[in-house]
């Protein structure tokens, strides 16, 4: 399976990530991460690059997105073959509310690929 | 969100507890500040009905139900609960959200709703925070949820304009010292 991670910069999703990379290395998946720009921070795409790169490792690709992120987001996943889009999804308000954000929710609404939210 | 709106003009005073009261169903109930009520708490959550869930809470299951009342019942909690017959009827929570803010949530037992507790409750609890200096009060709440949405906007609840999947509300709450608008 050809998966790609969704990493918006000031997200809580590295754990998440962290999970992804070892269960593709694991069943033979093949992983992209894609960094987007989150709707809170401006910039970091680069910061954001290189803990990405230093949590996947070497051999699972990780490449910066400008632009609206859930609509790029979409686009490669459809335009490059993905079979899968990942998002972190684990997000809680202090009162321990699930919460969806404004990617995901984009992502959801708009995408044909089969979307996994992360727990 | 650091940039959460909030109305101008404060909301209150609000009654504070403890209110002894008779719902809408002729039941006695007691709404009071939440003290060493964890089991009560946690039988009523075990009971409750998961159709009601709101956004993954409460959650599923005796021991997540215990980690999440561990975790409300903290020290920058106001936890009311609205009691009757010895067992637990309702109860609301407000967490701080490490800005100044409090998350709010609320939750009667299928068994008592439509009674006006949830009212009284919410309510009571808004009175218990403000007394204790409390100003800024928030919740989401899923869109399609009508009879919330009423409840909260009848309290002084207003739409920040934040709207992802929930619709995100918030309060000022008035200070007990200070003059009412």
């Amino acid at each position: 399976m050809k998966l790609l991670f969704g990493l918006a910069t000031g997200a809580d999703s590295l754990e998440a990530l962290e999970r992804s990379a070892s269960r593709a290395r694991e069943v033979g998946d093949d992983l992209v991460v894609a960094v987007l720009e989150g709707p809170d921070e401006e910039g970091g795409l680069k910061a954001t690059a290189e803990r990405a790169r230093e949590i996947v490792g070497e051999d699972i690709g990780v490449r910066t997105v400008e632009g609206h992120p859930g609509s790029r987001l979409v686009e490669i996943a459809e335009s490059e073959g993905f079979d899968r889009i990942l998002l972190g999804g684990g997000e809680q308000s202090p009162m321990g509310k699930i919460r969806i954000d404004s990617i995901a929710e984009f992502v959801l609404l708009n995408s044909h690929v089969s979307v996994t939210l992360l727990r | 969100m650091t940039d959460r709106g909030y109305p101008d003009t404060p909301a209150g005073p609000f009654p504070e507890p403890p209110i002894d009261w008779t719902d809408e169903a002729g039941r006695d109930i007691a709404i009071r500040v939440c003290q060493g009520d964890r089991e009560s708490l946690i039988e009523m959550y075990t009971d409750f009905d998961p159709a009601e869930r709101a956004q993954g809470i409460p959650p599923v299951g005796e021991s997540a139900i215990r980690d999440w009342l561990d975790h409300l019942l903290c020290a920058d909690c106001y936890n009311v609960v609205a009691t009757h017959d010895g067992g637990v009827a309702g109860h609301a929570t407000l967490v701080g959200d490490g800005e100044g803010g409090y998350e709010l949530a609320i939750f009667v037992h299928q068994g008592y709703q439509d009674a006006g507790i949830g009212t009284k409750l919410l309510e009571a609890l808004l009175g218990h925070a403000a007394a204790d200096g409390v100003e800024r009060v928030w919740l989401t709440v899923e869109r399609w949820n009508k009879p919330a949405t009423y409840l909260y906007q009848k309290v002084g609840f207003e739409s920040t304009g934040a709207e992802d999947f929930e619709r995100e509300m918030s309060i000022r709450l008035a200070q007990p010292d200070a003059p009412t608008g």
